[in-house]
């Protein structure tokens, strides 16, 4: 188990050392092959040639690229000094380097977002879990009934529809319209937790809403497949209530599926929900995502994309962990 | 009758468990652990033994679908142990493979002619007559419809499909088959039939099998000699009708009287002298020292735990891997069967259950 | 030897009280599915006293599994079938008896050990407590007190150090050790009849030889009723008073074991044991195949269901193909046209030589 465990956070920093050199590789050596001229995204079109010569020296931008993806290690582990001549700048660890287009440090950008994001995702996950799990397991109990048939139609819809459709129509109606709700933003859950929480209300169920189908779908599935299981045949056979039948054997080997499944949206959501944070205009990682793509600002890219494996990553591990705790057969090694 | 077509010695399969931070190898499951074996030309020669035993993993080491860890394997002169892909794919003419379930070794979405038709293209053997004419002679001599051809597998029952994946096997004209469990799938009726087909294959072909399977009965009809396995090792192999008439080796002796026998007037017979082994098999991974059987067999003594007992051939042919082989006395004793090793075999289960491990 | 009832007073147009400690009647059970009705039950009827045992030997498909879950009410849950006829079971009728009723007898007064103990029990529970489980359900008591009996029941059938075996999970134990733990688990509430259906299939025969002798044991101490099934003559020949033999869906041959056996009266019966290769005969030269397949239960073949696969068929006129043959005898019972002279002149002649 401590091996195991051991042995996969040493996957962790492998798997996100890869990841670094992946997206240092496309987004440091593509500029480079195309001809486009990192430093001039820095200053803007209007520098001189000493401005651009000053910010190549200072980035390093002319040194080869492994000695940039071992600068950009090391700010990342032990913090960096960017020097040129006088002005030397010195960027804490861990040290994402600059943006280019703020001149902002990356770190603290990113972690200013982080609450946003994680607010939204925890938020949303929370929702869809409970509804979309208790629409499914309602829908397999009732399979063939009206009760499935709504469950399984609405269900259909909230795949297909795309997020800003959903986002905007319902802003449009419960905030504009009707005035339920105020717009979303987001307001920090330490300075007003109502506010927090009625502000991202309707980013949560336009968010839980996509995932909660998809897992009323998934919940469905398992849990006809588990009812109709030889233990579950026995399981009666011993005389048990139906309520136990299906609360006690059904729900625990029906459920155990979805940790995969919630492991990962969660993980990926926490890199930053793009499309929802866009619609609903909240600053989060995915909205930085999106501006960052952009304007090309190198930095902030390698800052969410890193962030983004991270939780993927992290989600993994978390999974199997879980996983084991809860079936027996699952042994970790 | 007795030129040798297949010769095995000291053949072994170990599969390695790993564990740990670095993934090191830390035991090995001996799934088969030094058998000999021999099979001559137009024989069958039964494999028998019980789940886990190693039946299926030696039969793969003969057909070189596994690649063994130590011993020899020698078909038709030829040493294939660790035979390379060229050669190999010529020896797959010779020897062929049929399997136990008739639904996961044929593939869903290709047709019967597809499927049967599959190693003469592979082989690119020339077929005068066309291919399809060819894979029709096939379905035709395994009793299927030629009609068939272009059929898909789940169209057809498991005796059937058992029968696309005999003219599969056939189609090289190969020199043997191993058949694993190629009945066990089956219902008793549609069992019958296949074996019949089996046989009279055997006849008009000139094959030779090793039919590896657990159900005593069915290897006694289909073999002329059988070898009886376990935990990895052959304990007894003889021709077919001594080792019925006279188990030598405590665990035939025992696999023998389990066998229930669809008779009920002879019920309290069978029961009063059925030898009823205790506990499981053992794991293969840690096997027991010297003999493996020592665990569970009623004849048990100091020597079996340290000394492993070497396949011999004793005075009447059968070869036996034990350090004391049940005589026929034994087996009559007392007038009524093996009446005496059942009540042996009684009070070591009184023993062995007050026992804790 | 043999269950007190005369197979001839049993039957739908039977409406006197039971007389054994079980008694199915007119047995039907039918799925709807989409390729068209399964008709997996056919009218079959049988009796069962207590402290024998009844083996229902069949191929597969034949409707075995469904006639045992139809006497526990187990296709009341979520199935699509379809049930009718008379179960009596201790003077009291079950086809008819509300839900809450059946629930409460099942796993009490009649249990059931299944094929396959690894899928027939839960992944993520112990062994422990599903024994516990199914003591409690019907007793209630401490977890305490039920964990004490789940191991006196557990060494009872033989599973060595059953206190420390007893907080395993099923994937940790063998094949074999899982079947008694299943056995212990249905015997857990010492029920009256106990149904086992193919108990020993995916065992290997050394450990079904120790499995058969302990459901033997189990039974003279407990004086249960059991119902066997399976689809090897040779296990029911060891256990079975009495043999029902099914082919379609239907009873085809119903009779004390030694009369099955001996002289077997159904075409098919003899074809089940002329497809068997014995241990206790000479080796045959040929096996005797019954030849065709086992039909469709969605498309049973008119008149006898067996008649495309019969090589007597012809015998009767045109009876075997268009008319369906009822179970008739008194004890020993056979669903053929052929008059019962001739099926016994057959037998001997043409049949029992090549056994
Ligand atoms: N690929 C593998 N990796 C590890 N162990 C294996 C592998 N294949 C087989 N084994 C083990 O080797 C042993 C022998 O297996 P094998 O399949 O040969 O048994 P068998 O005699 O054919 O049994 P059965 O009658 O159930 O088919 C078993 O303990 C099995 O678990
Ligand atoms: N839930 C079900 N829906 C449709 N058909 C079923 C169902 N359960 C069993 N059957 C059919 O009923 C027939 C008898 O099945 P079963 O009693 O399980 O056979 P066996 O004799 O092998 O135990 C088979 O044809 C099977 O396919
Ligand atoms: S060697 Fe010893 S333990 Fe092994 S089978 Fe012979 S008598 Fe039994
Ligand atoms: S009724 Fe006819 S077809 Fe059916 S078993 Fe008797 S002889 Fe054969
Ligand atoms: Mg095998
Ligand atoms: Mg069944």
């Amino acid at each position: 188990m401590f091996a195991y465990v051991v042995r996969r956070l040493f996957n962790v920093v492998i798997t996100l050392l890869v990841v670094t050199m992946v997206t240092f590789g496309v987004f440091f050596l593509v500029p480079k092959l195309t001809g486009s001229d990192p430093a001039l995204l820095y200053v803007g079109k209007t520098a001189d040639a000493a401005a651009l010569d000053g910010i190549r020296t200072k980035l390093g931008l002319d040194d080869p690229i492994y000695v940039q993806y071992g600068k950009f290690l090391q700010g990342l582990v032990v913090g960096r000094d960017y020097d040129a001549g006088p002005d030397t700048t010195h960027c804490a660890a861990p040290c994402f380097g600059y943006s280019f287009k703020t001149d902002q440090e990356v770190w603290p950008y990113l972690i200013d977002r982080l609450p946003v994001t994680l607010s939204l995702a925890l938020g949303a996950a929370i929702l869809w879990v409970i509804g979309g799990v208790g629409a499914g397991v309602i829908s397999a109990l009732r399979k063939g009934r009206a009760a499935d048939r709504i469950v399984m139609t609405t269900a259909l819809a909230g795949v297909s529809l795309p997020i800003y459709f959903t986002g905007l129509v319902s802003a449009a109606i419960f905030c504009y319209w009707l005035g339920w709700l105020p717009p979303p933003g987001y307001v920090d859950f330490a300075v007003n937790p109502l506010e927090w929480a009625t502000n991202l209300l309707l980013p949560w169920i336009t968010l839980a809403f996509l995932f909660a189908a998809t897992y009323a779908r998934l919940t469905r599935a398992n849990m006809l497949e588990t009812l109709s299981e030889d233990y579950i045949r026995t399981a009666r056979a011993k005389g048990l209530r139906e309520r136990d039948v299906v609360g006690k054997h059904g729900l625990r080997s029906g459920l155990t599926p979805l940790i995969t499944v919630f492991g990962l949206d969660l993980g990926s959501l926490l890199g930053g929900a793009i499309l929802t944070e866009t619609t609903f205009n909240l600053r989060g990682l995915g909205e930085a995502t999106l501006t960052s793509i952009r304007q090309n600002d190198l930095p902030i890219i390698l800052g969410v994309t890193l962030f983004a494996a991270f939780f993927i990553v992290i989600a993994n591990l978390v999974v199997d962990l879980l996983y084991a705790a809860v079936d027996p057969r699952v042994r970790l090694s | 009758m007795s030129t040798p077509l297949l010769e095995v010695t000291g053949l072994q399969k170990h599969f390695p468990i790993t564990a740990g931070l670095l993934r090191r190898q830390v035991a090995a499951v001996r799934a088969v652990d030094g058998i000999d074996l021999t099979v001559n030309k137009g024989e069958t020669l039964g494999l028998v033994g019980e789940s886990g035993c190693g039946k299926s993993t030696a039969g793969r080491l003969i057909t070189r679908i596994l690649e063994p860890t130590g011993g020899t394997v020698t078909f038709d002169g030829q040493d294939i142990t660790h035979i390379k892909r060229g050669p190999l794919r010529d020896l797959r003419r010779d020897v062929q493979m049929i399997f136990q379930d008739p639904y996961s070794s044929l593939n869903p979405r290709h047709t019967v002619g597809t499927i049967v038709s599959a190693p003469l293209q592979i082989q690119k053997i020339p077929t005068p007559q066309g291919l399809k004419k060819a894979v029709q002679e096939l379905l035709e001599l395994v009793g299927l419809n030629p009609e068939h051809y272009n059929r898909y597998p789940h169209e057809f029952s498991g005796g059937q499909r058992q029968r696309i994946g005999i003219a599969r096997a056939l189609a090289l004209k190969p020199k043997m088959i191993v058949a694993d469990e190629p009945v066990s799938a089956l219902d008793v009726s549609i069992q019958a039939q296949v074996v019949n087909l089996l046989d009279d294959l055997q006849r008009e072909l000139d094959l030779t099998y090793l039919f590896i399977a657990h159900d005593l009965s069915v290897v006694r009809h289909i073999s002329d000699r059988v070898a009886v396995m376990y935990l990895g090792k052959v304990v007894e192999v003889a021709p077919r009708d001594d080792l019925y008439a006279h188990p030598r080796h405590p665990y035939t002796v025992a696999l023998m009287s389990a066998v229930p026998v669809p008779d009920p007037s002879r019920r309290d017979k069978a029961q009063r002298e059925r030898v009823l082994l205790t506990g499981d098999v053992p794991s293969p991974i840690d096997p027991p020292s010297g003999c493996r059987f020592r665990t569970r067999c009623w004849k048990a003594q100091d020597v079996c735990a340290s000394e492993q007992p070497p396949l011999t051939v004793l005075a009447d042919g059968h070869q036996v891997a034990c350090h004391f082989p049940v005589s026929d006395e034994e087996q009559h004793a007392a007038g009524s069967g093996r009446s005496a090793a059942a009540a042996q075999a009684r009070d070591k289960i009184a023993t062995v259950v007050a026992d804790p491990e | 030897m043999t269950t007190s009832v005369p197979v001839t007073e049993l039957g739908p147009a039977d409406l006197s009280p039971p007389k054994s400690f079980l008694e199915v009647r007119d047995l039907r059970v039918q799925f709807a599915t989409d390729d068209g009705i399964v008709k997996s039950v056919d009218g079959v009827s049988f009796g069962l006293e207590r402290g024998k045992t009844l083996g229902i030997v069949g191929e597969s498909g034949s409707g075995k599994s469904v006639t045992s879950l139809a006497i526990l009410g187990l296709h009341r849950t979520r199935s699509n079938a379809k049930v009718s006829g008379e179960i009596w079971l201790d003077g009291e009728e079950l086809i008819k008896a509300d839900n809450e009723r059946v629930r409460r007898l099942r796993g009490r007064k009649m249990s059931m050990i299944f094929q396959d103990p690894l899928s027939a029990m839960h992944p993520y529970f112990t062994i422990g407590q599903q024994i516990v489980e199914a003591y409690r359900i019907h007793h209630g008591g401490s977890k305490k007190a039920a964990k004490q009996k789940a191991i006196d029941m557990l060494a009872r059938v033989g599973i060595p150090q059953p206190s420390r075996r007893v907080d395993d999970y099923p994937h940790q134990f063998s094949g074999g050790m899982r079947q008694r733990a299943m056995i212990a688990m249905s015997l857990i509430n010492n029920p009256e009849l106990l149904i086992a259906d193919e108990p020993t299939t995916a065992l290997d025969v050394t450990v079904q030889a120790q499995i058969l002798d302990l459901i033997r044991d189990l039974q003279e101490e407990f004086g249960s009723a059991v119902i066997m099934i399976t689809h090897d003559l040779g296990v029911v020949a060891e256990l079975a008073d009495d043999i029902l033999v099914m082919y379609g869906g239907k009873a085809i041959e119903r009779g004390p074991a030694e009369a099955v056996f001996r002289t077997p009266e159904h075409p098919y019966t003899w074809g089940l044991l002329g497809s068997m290769p014995r241990l206790d005969r000479e080796v045959r030269d040929r096996l005797n195949p019954i030849k065709g397949t086992p039909p469709s239960l969605i498309n049973l073949p008119s008149g006898c269901s067996f008649h495309p696969r019969c090589p007597y068929a012809g015998r009767n006129g045109d009876r075997s193909f268009t008319e369906r043959p009822e179970l008739t005898g008194t004890t020993h019972a056979v669903a053929c046209h052929m008059p019962p002279e001739l099926r016994r002149e057959i037998f001997i002649q043409e049949v029992s030589p090549n056994l």
